[in-house]
């Protein structure tokens, strides 16, 4: 049997898809999490399989946003490729259920089996909203269950429910109802179920008039933004140095065992403890990085940056529904650029995906705590922020500001006078779960280390053989690698690269940096090591660069970074979500433009003063 | 009077909700979400910049409107004529 889970958005339908499926999708506190279908499969009690669908949020099937006609298309049968589903799970939050219950409605209209689930029961008893669930299940004709969808054991009514029979189909009362009509339903049905004491929820608006406050609003923003950064960098620092010299150690002891002029050898202390050392450090800025968005996401507050931006972004071409996608960015493009699905012009969705590589990606955080570590001195400015912090907070608004100036141009080129829509809803406070918190770091630290033994080992390596052969003739007086393909190749692009300073070296990493920007990083580490004269390199990076390249060199590299046009995957994805290759060349274009002429002139200005 | 006109923190009653120009996507949403006749609103607040955009209540919901959007709503505010 299978079974689709409906609803408006942000009501609990992943985090009850999560519980009976055991899955681990994501579940955030705003509207336009799940932006796609989703499949899971659970067993029953007794003993059936059954087939359990996620969709995105939707309030209405008059569909508004690509993420929208996706639930639209697959309740009425119409998605490609899929049946109809034979069991319809309508979610809806008990604490909301104005809003939520037309969209039931709405369902029930389908006349297919419907079970109501009235989700976050544990919220609505604590705000003292009383449901009276079987002269609700009368009315609507539906069973109707109480739900904890963040509860261990939250659903068990729901699976008993759905386990036992197929509940009978309700002949629609009313085949073309006006939402005068429905909405109307909707309050008598509330009448004779729902007593509540008040509507909002004093902590909430408490809150908010401090949050959404037009001058405090934004100072709180300004400033929670930048602490985030600082913590990024500082409190990282101890546990990436004790890893730090905790790879150098294992790398000695390791190698120790190897002939010292051994091609193993070399793999090993070059390609594997340089290489992959040096991205690993990494982790934990990685991990603080995402304690601060997932934190974000669950507490509520992203819908009220949003709001508070939603102005400045209007007028440079965005809107305030662009905010969450680009904050998602700063940990990955994709995930960012999947997430514009739930904005509903299609051309402010277009804008977005096209900037959103501009936000600074984790991934590109490596290479910039390389560099910064090496170049700017460690030193306390009006004695509370960081030099380091500082610098790493600039990069992260270079990249903000150009995507506003981006977004800017493209509004200017398209001309457009037309309204685009904001109506967006702003979810109640709510405390993150220590427990949660806690998995979703686990799972960033899971993929990470996997990306690092998967496709950055694998690019490592493979960068360590090019680097090696063909070996270098009798009598060379070059380090090896100047022989190498790769050597070859780095010293062809260095023609291009030269006017902005980069040195071969650079640009051999770059070339595997397109398909995982931190490889760049691991790529340094052992393109250093192979032309370095002796073996103590690995995860040595950073003294070695400080010593042979220039300040201008350095800061032209972080300019490049800044746009960083190099993604593979980010490109692809921007492919799968416009579905035309003409918008992936115009974002590979510009960034590739915008970073050439960033490094440019940063490279040749900073020469100029030094 | 205009839901975009209300004044901050004032009680009011949907009155009924126009189309800027035919089958207004806007309009149809905003209906949708509760935007009937009868409904009793409140503005809770005005977003930093130029008072854009509009912190909506409508029932137990927050939305966030622009003034555009809002200004498709027709209200009553409570006292007010
Ligand atoms: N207190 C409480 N919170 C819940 C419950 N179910 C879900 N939540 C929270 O509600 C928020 C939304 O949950 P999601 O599962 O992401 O909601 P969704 O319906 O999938 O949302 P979209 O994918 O955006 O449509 C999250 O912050 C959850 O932690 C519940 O039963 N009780
Ligand atoms: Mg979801």
């Amino acid at each position: 049997m299978r079974i689709a889970l409906v609803g408006n958005p942000n009501c609990g339908k992943t985090a009850l898809f999560n519980q009976l499926t055991g899955g681990r999708q994501k579940v955030a506190n705003y509207a336009g999490v799940t932006v796609e279908r989703k499949e899971g499969r659970f067993v029953a009690p007794s003993g059936r399989t059954l087939h359990i669908l996620d969709l995105p949020g939707a309030y209405s099937f008059e569909a508004t946003s690509p993420d929208e006609a996706i639930t639209r298309d697959v309740c009425h049968g119409r998605y490609p490729g899929e049946a109809a589903p034979d069991l319809i799970v309508c979610v809806a939050d008990a604490t909301n259920l104005r809003l939520h219950l037309r969209f039931v409605l709405e369902v029930r209209r389908l006349g297919r089996p419907v079970v109501l689930a009235l989700n976050m029961m544990d919220a609505a008893r604590r705000r003292g909203i009383a449901i009276d669930v079987a002269e609700l299940s009368r009315r609507l004709g539906v069973p109707v269950v109480e739900t904890v969808a963040v509860k261990r054991g939250g659903a068990k009514a729901l699976i008993a429910r759905i386990d036992e029979s197929v509940p009978d189909i309700v002949p629609a009362a009313i085949d073309q109802a006006s939402v005068e009509q429905l909405h109307t339903e909707v309050r008598s049905i509330l009448a004779a179920t729902v007593t509540t004491s008040r509507d909002t929820v004093a902590i909430d608006d408490a809150i908010d008039r401090w949050a959404l406050h037009p001058v405090f609003g934004l100072a709180i923003l300004a400033t929670l933004m930048f602490f985030i950064f600082q913590a990024v960098f500082s409190w990282a620092e101890p546990i990436m140095d004790a890893i730090e010299s905790g790879i150098a150690a294992l790398g000695v002891f390791v190698t120790g065992f190897l002939p010292a002029d051994s091609a193993l050898h070399s793999l090993l202390n070059d390609g594997l403890f340089a290489g992959l050392g040096a991205v690993l450090v990494f982790l934990p800025q990685i991990l603080i990085l995402f304690l601060f968005i997932l934190v974000l996401e669950e507490s509520g507050y992203l819908p009220r940056a949003a709001f508070l931006l939603d102005r400045m972004m209007f007028r440079v071409g965005l809107t305030g529904r662009a905010f969450i996608p680009l904050l998602s960015s700063f940990a990955c493009a994709i995930p960012g650029i999947m997430a514009t699905r739930s904005i509903q012009d299609p051309r402010d969705r277009l804008t977005t995906i096209l900037v959103a590589p501009l936000m600074t990606c984790s991934a590109r955080l490596p290479v910039y705590t390389l560099l910064i570590a090496a170049f700017i001195p460690s030193r306390s400015v009006w004695g509370v922020f960081n030099l380091q912090g500082i610098v790493l907070f600039t990069l992260y608004f270079a990249g903000i500001f150009s995507a506003l100036g981006v977004a800017f141009v493209m509004k200017r080129l398209r001309k457009d006078k037309s309204e685009h829509a904001l109506i967006m809803e702003l979810p109640s406070y709510r405390l993150p779960n220590v427990r949660d918190i806690g998995l979703g770091l686990w799972e960033r630290a899971m993929i990470f280390l996997k990306r690092v033994g998967g496709i950055i080992l694998a690019l490592t390596v493979l960068l360590w053989f090019l680097s090696s052969f063909p070996g270098p003739p009798d009598g060379a007086t070059q380090p090896a690698i100047d022989y190498s393909i790769a050597g070859r190749l780095g010293r062809m692009l260095e023609v291009i690269f030269a006017p902005i300073g980069f040195n071969w070296q650079i640009c051999i990493a770059l070339v595997p940096g397109l398909a995982a920007r931190e490889v760049a990083v691991a790529a340094l580490g052992t393109v250093y090591a192979m032309s370095g004269s002796d073996d103590s390199v690995a995860s040595q990076l950073g003294p070695l660069i400080a010593n042979q390249w220039s300040l201008a060199t350095a800061l032209s590299l972080l300019a490049w970074y800044v746009f960083a046009p190099q993604c593979m995957s980010t490109l692809a994805v921007i492919r799968r979500e416009t579905n035309s290759w003409r918008n992936v060349a115009v974002a590979a274009g510009y960034l590739f433009g915008l970073a050439y002429l960033a490094s440019l002139a940063t490279y040749q200005i900073a020469r100029a003063l030094s | 009077m205009r839901l975009s006109d209300a004044p901050k923190g004032a009680n009011a009653v949907v009155q009924s909700v126009s189309d800027a120009h035919p089958a207004d996507p806007i309009a149809q949403r905003l209906r949708d979400l509760g935007f009937v006749a009868g409904e009793p609103v409140r503005l809770v607040a005005r977003g930093p910049l130029g008072g854009d955009p509009l912190l909506i209540q409508i029932g137990s919901t927050r939305f966030a409107l622009r003034k555009s959007e809002a200004a498709r709503v027709d209200v009553l505010v409570d006292g007010a004529a």
